[in-house]
């Protein structure tokens, strides 16, 4: 087995990233879970957050995704989100303006599913403003 | 015998005719590459997605009381079919050949005694739809793709449209009729059932067969069932997706090849008038001239 997981990131329009990577840690539903070569064969839900790819025990990139899926096995590990983004091309101004658009949304709905998307975009949102706060940190 | 006007005035409609094919054609021609490379990359996330199902479902598939997108309902009375065609015309036989196999399921349907909903996406196909089965027809979605392609919001759009009729028991079994882009010549009519999802329906054979070893056992997290129930609806839109990608690859694909042709007919005819209009100018002078001889030897 080879040190490297190989590393897939697909949103609905494209293959965004498609490399090997030491070690990927991506922001599931229950919290977050690092994968290494090797790892058990799982499949999870992916909350909105971060993605960090991790090379030589550094991080090397961080990626925004807002949410999807993830299916790894011992070999691979393959992100299906609806939305990515390297973190570092996140404009503050951008994710401020749709946090409040989705605040707005989110008072504005009244049926059940309004109220749903609402609220999935709002966690979005508020995810992004995390994502750009905690890289500003980083550097 | 027609006169030298009336040619000239023919000639030049059939060339501006040509100028406005061959502009199509352009015009088709780049937004097939875009459309292409659109339904291309995406079929990289659909099949994955479908692969991820795929390894959920197996373990559900024989559960009673599994989630309803993935079972059924049970009944296989109501069916809700969902037609994607184009909302322009000129593209050849592209949009003749989702109506014609539209036509065919539901009159094999109705013959089975089944109940069929149709729901239009394009305004092309509900044109003439509209004529077989007025009243089967539940909603017209039209202006999908416009000027940036298709966006994936839409499709969900359209999801949802479906999961809420679901849920309402409009239907038991959902299918959709499009074009599979093959190539610009080439386009298959594809039908696939969404409602309940069936695994039969594999669409990348080679990924699931190289998979099988890995297949084995997963863990979830959370739930098998719960990741299922986020899992369906997304994968609805994605299919979804997916169809509208192909269906618009295949449209600008169609019209490229049909105006590619029509230039060329147009060309034909060019000539075969330039002929013609030579022909009788050449007649008309000799006419002229054999009356002037003829005059002068009269003298």
């Amino acid at each position: 087995m080879t040190d490297k997981v190989e590393f897939e990131l697909v949103s609905p329009q494209r293959l965004v990233k498609s490399l090997p990577v030491g070690m990927v840690v991506v922001p599931c539903a229950e919290g977050d879970i690092g994968v290494l070569p090797g790892h058990t064969p799982l499949i999870g839900t992916v909350r909105a957050g971060v993605v960090d790819i991790h090379n030589g025990g550094k991080v090397t990139e961080r990626i925004f995704v807002s949410g999807g899926f993830v299916e790894v096995t011992p070999d691979r590990c393959t992100l299906l989100a609806e939305e990515a983004a390297m973190v570092a091309d996140l404009k503050a101004d951008v994710v401020e303006a749709r946090l409040s658009a989705a605040k707005a949304a989110t008072e504005k709905a009244s049926s059940d599913v309004e109220k749903a998307h609402a609220a999935a975009e709002l966690a979005i949102a508020e995810a992004m403003v995390v994502a750009i706060a905690s890289n500003a940190v980083h550097h | 015998m027609p006169n030298l006007k009336d040619l000239k005035n023919r000639i030049n409609s059939v060339k501006s005719t040509r100028k406005i094919t061959s502009a199509m054609k352009m015009v088709a021609a780049a937004k097939l590459r875009r459309a292409q490379d659109a339904a291309e990359s995406a079929r990289a996330y659909s099949a994955r997605m479908e692969r991820m199902l795929r390894s959920l479902a197996g373990s559900f598939a024989n559960v009673e009381g599994g989630p309803k997108l993935l079972a059924g309902n049970g009944a296989n009375q109501n069916h809700l079919v969902v037609v994607f065609t184009s909302d322009r015309g000129l593209c050849g036989g592209f949009n003749g050949s989702i109506i014609r196999e539209t036509r065919a399921v539901v009159r094999g349907l109705k013959a089975e005694g089944k109940t069929v909903k149709l729901l239009c996406v394009g305004r092309k196909g509900a044109d003439v739809l509209k004529a077989d089965f007025r009243g089967d027809i539940i909603e017209t979605i039209i202006g999908i793709g416009g000027k940036k392609g298709v966006q994936f919001a839409e499709a969900v759009g359209v999801a949802h449209k479906i999961t809420a009729l679901f849920e309402a028991g409009q239907f038991d079994v959902c299918s959709i009729v499009f074009n599979k882009f093959q190539s610009a010549m080439t386009q298959i009519v594809t039908r696939q059932q969404l409602i309940p999802f069936s695994a039969g329906n594999a669409k990348d054979e080679e990924i699931t067969a190289k998979d099988q070893g890995a297949k084995a056992s997963y863990e979830f997290e959370p739930e098998e069932g719960e990741i299922l129930e986020v899992l369906l609806p997304k994968n609805l839109g994605v299919q979804i997706f997916q169809a509208m990608l192909e269906s618009s690859a295949s449209e600008n694909g169609a019209r490229m090849t049909a105006m590619d042709s029509a230039s060329r007919n147009a060309g034909d005819m060019i000539e075969r008038l330039t002929l013609k209009y030579n022909r009788t100018r050449q007649a008309a002078i000799t006419s002229e001239l054999i009356e002037i001889i003829s005059g002068a030897e009269a003298l």
